[in-house]
């Protein structure tokens, strides 16, 4: 079977990963795949895996009673899908739902904390990935939320 | 051009006359309400004969003089502007129809204006302004009309205002260019007279209803001599070395935070500026709905609505509004026309009645140019 | 005396000849002048100043197609009285207009380029003109790419355009909303984030932005990290207009007047302005 690390050398993600990590993160993952309308994670679960979206288009949806399932943001591929995996309480906060056939790659986040948690070195390497994650993700959700569109008098 | 001439003070009457004549409205300085201002003026005793003013930062006093000068003051709160850019104007009617609108036309009498006085910062402000109304892509025609015909009889200041700095802007105390006449007063021994110079073929043929005689080499180097010790007497500066640079690249110095905290915005500084041309158009209609009227008033950038747009305004702090005055008057003004838009009158430091001075704001950022606000230092 | 120049602010009767729902609160108006004459033409980017009789009067973009300028077309949002008044004309009502007024988009200058929309919200409306006259002259582009952000779904402006425009094949064109309920399957997240992802040659690409002033300032952020010139970014600014022709003072952004130097502005030349506080 071929590896995946030629396949994560070449995602933005992991670019100028060291290949001693690579080789380890590449051993975490493996190939996945969601029909359309398939929830690849639920708000409140065990957040035990996070996503590398290959194909496809999914959606970050909150559910509020009242009005249904409201859409946050929708990611494609290229996009890292999941960081609650490195941070407590390691549960979901939103549902992430497929809104069509989307290929993944699944990467085991249990078993990369414990590799994070023995080599600090591959720990600091990916949190500086994620951070980065984060960060563009609050920047937008900040732009977001001054409902810039709408008329304010 | 003509040579200069002298006309003897008691001869003025016929200089007034001989306008009057040419059906020309002569507005001139004549006390009002404790101050000097420009008004219609027909015979001599309606100048401020006798009577100067004590300027400083928020002061304006008359006092009266030692001699019986008709032009021994400077500048009061009035300007040339109000003529020729009115404060209120009605731009259109119109009336309701059927089917739309009709705008009705109003033709107005447009007054002949001779100016009475006009000191060389105030030409050089009137110069400003005909770029601005009558250099761009729209000429402005109310004032295109009113500022064609205006007979300008010019006078060189005798003594320097309390407030003035025209000698740092390059704008006087002599008036080089832009009048008909221009009279230098010499009140010395007994003589009272003006030293007369001849600006246009408009500004001779006058002199031809004036009695008047050629003036003599000392005629002319006493004139000098008083627009010298004007010019000597300045109590104020403005370096304007790159000053649009300076200007440009302290936005955020923290002198705006502190002059914000003595302006009241209210405007005043706005309103005796003779650069300053902002206006508002005002729709308005009658109760029926069925008749309507644009206006255009005089508007100053230091109200909060000055700069609303949908929403709010964009400059809501007094800071944000002194600094876009003072940045515009002395810097974008640059930009945008070519020239500064202060003429160094003095005039906004006389009337801001907490007495804020433009030189001093000026030279506070010069000297601590580049300072950003900081924390403060335990 | 007679007075010999023209009277630019005198606004010449409009009918309206046409008048269709947007989304909520907008209306597309065409218009055409009331004594039959002819639309003066104008070029994408400029605005008029639409007077309703006794009410006031707005500076409105144009956001017809500039090679048929005839009938006159404004997109409308309601926002205040003015806009609130124009919004209810109805057809066969008149207004008044003034203009056209203000600086184009780059068209020209953009011809052998990339060129690279991005819209927010109503700022859709400023910059159809360029998309229909880039169509108009399609030979003379290369990429010509659309981005286009909104609140909703629902306020999509000019949908079915845009779905239109969306199926041409020598145009891509990506929609973005800020939040949207479950029947929407189109993207969800900022304007900015489409930029990444959109197919353009940031070394050969005209940028022109239209939305409100904050959306524009990361999106200049975006394209700038794309690797394209700040001399090749155009925006569309907007302050209190009141007389169009540079005489008021109101519009004033730093030393340039929006209604003769803009609305359109590239950025290079006004980057030390952009931006700032209170400016």
């Amino acid at each position: 079977m071929e590896t995946l690390e030629p396949l994560l050398a070449a995602h933005p993600f992991f670019t100028d990963l060291e290949p001693r990590f690579l080789q380890v993160v590449a051993g975490c993952a493996t190939n996945g795949r969601f029909p359309a309308g398939a929830f690849l994670c639920r708000e409140g679960e065990a957040a035990n895996q996070f996503y590398l979206l290959r194909h496809g288009k999914v959606a970050l949806q909150i559910g509020v009673p009242e009005r249904g399932p409201v859409t946050i943001e929708t990611m494609e591929a290229g996009e890292v899908c999941g960081w609650s995996w490195l941070f407590p309480p390691y549960r979901w906060h939103f549902d992430v739902q497929a809104l069509e056939l989307t290929r993944v790659l699944v990467f085991d986040g249990q078993c990369l904390r414990a590799k994070c948690a023995a080599d600090h070195d591959l720990g600091y390497a990916l949190m500086q990935r994620f951070a980065q994650v984060v960060v563009q993700r609050l920047q937008a959700t900040r732009l977001q939320l001054l409902d810039l569109y709408g008329v304010h008098v | 051009m003509t040579a200069p001439v002298i006309v003897e003070a008691h001869h003025f009457q016929a200089l007034l006359d001989a306008l009057h004549q040419r059906g020309y409205q002569v507005m001139g300085p004549t006390i009002r309400e404790g101050a000097i201002v420009y008004d219609a003026v027909t015979r001599v005793d309606d100048l401020p004969r006798g009577w100067t003013e004590v300027q400083d930062g928020g002061t304006y006093r008359l006092t009266r003089r030692a001699d019986n000068a008709l032009f021994g003051y400077v500048v009061g709160p009035h300007s040339w502007k109000q003529f020729l850019h009115p404060p209120q104007l009605r731009l259109w009617q119109a009336q309701r129809q059927a089917h739309g609108f009709q705008i009705v036309d109003a033709p107005e009498e447009t007054p002949t204006y001779a100016f009475l006085g006009v000191r060389a910062c105030e030409l050089h402000a009137m110069a400003i302004q005909d770029t601005v109304f009558l250099g761009g892509a729209h000429v402005d025609p109310t004032y295109a009309v009113r500022r064609e015909p205006v007979f300008v009889v010019a006078i060189n200041c005798g003594q320097a205002g309390g407030t003035c700095f025209c000698v740092s802007m390059h704008t006087g105390p002599r008036a080089s260019s832009g009048f008909d006449l221009v009279l230098t007063e010499v009140l010395e021994a007994d003589q009272h007279y003006f030293l007369t110079e001849v600006g246009s073929t408009r500004g001779a043929a006058i002199l031809c209803d004036v009695p008047h005689r050629e003036a003599q080499p000392e005629h002319l180097a006493t004139a000098e001599r008083i627009v010298a010790r004007t010019a000597a007497q300045m109590g104020r500066s403005l370096d304007t070395t790159d000053i649009k640079e300076l200007l440009y690249r302290n936005l955020e110095h923290p002198r705006w935070d502190e002059v914000a905290t003595r302006c009241l915005a209210c405007g005043n500084c706005t309103m005796v500026c003779p650069t300053c041309f902002c206006t508002t158009v005002t729709d308005v209609t009658d109760l029926t709905g069925q008749y309507a009227e644009r206006w255009r008033t005089w508007d100053s950038c230091f109200t909060l609505d000055f700069s609303y747009v949908h929403g709010g305004s964009v400059r809501t702090s007094t800071k944000a509004r002194y600094r876009h005055w003072l940045t515009h008057k002395l810097a974008t003004w640059i930009d945008q026309f070519g020239t500064s838009g202060c003429v160094g009158c003095g005039r906004c430091i006389t009337w801001c009645p907490v007495a804020i001075d433009i030189t001093a704001e000026v030279r506070a950022i010069r000297e601590s140019d580049g300072t950003v606000p900081d924390a403060i230092q335990e | 005396m007679m007075a010999t120049y023209p009277d630019p602010m005198r606004p010449q009767p409009y009918t309206v000849r046409r008048r269709s729902k947007e989304m909520g609160g907008t209306f597309t108006l065409e218009l055409a002048p009331t004594d039959g004459t002819g639309v003066p033409p104008f070029a994408a980017g400029q605005c008029n100043m639409l007077y309703v009789f006794g009410i006031g009067e707005v500076p409105i973009s144009i956001s017809g197609d500039p090679t048929r300028p005839q009938p006159l077309v404004h997109t409308v949002r309601t926002v205040g009285a003015v806009t609130r008044a124009v919004c209810t004309l109805k057809r066969g009502a008149v207004l008044g207009v003034r203009g056209p007024f203000g600086s184009a988009w780059p068209v020209a200058t953009a011809v052998g380029q990339d060129v690279v929309l991005v819209a927010g919200g109503l700022g859709l409306a400023p910059l159809r003109p360029v998309l229909y006259y880039v169509l108009a002259h399609r030979e003379q582009y290369g990429q010509v790419v659309l981005l286009y952000g909104t609140c909703t779904p629902e306020d999509l402006l000019y949908r079915r355009q845009l779905e239109h425009w969306r199926a041409r094949f020598d145009l891509e064109v990506l929609v973005t909303v800020d939040r949207a309920t479950s029947p929407w399957r189109g993207s969800v997240g900022v304007v900015t984030k489409l930029i990444a992802r959109a197919p353009f040659d940031p070394s050969e690409t005209v940028a022109m932005l239209c939305g409100p002033e904050v959306m524009m300032r990361f999106t200049i952020m975006a394209l700038r990290q794309r690797g394209v010139a700040e001399d090749h970014i155009f925006v569309s600014m907007e302050r209190n207009m009141q007389c169009a022709i540079g005489l008021c003072g109101h519009c004033q952004f730093g030393p340039t007047f929006l209604c003769k130097d803009g609305p359109v502005l590239c950025y290079d030349r006004i980057k030390q302005w952009f931006g700032k506080r209170e400016v």
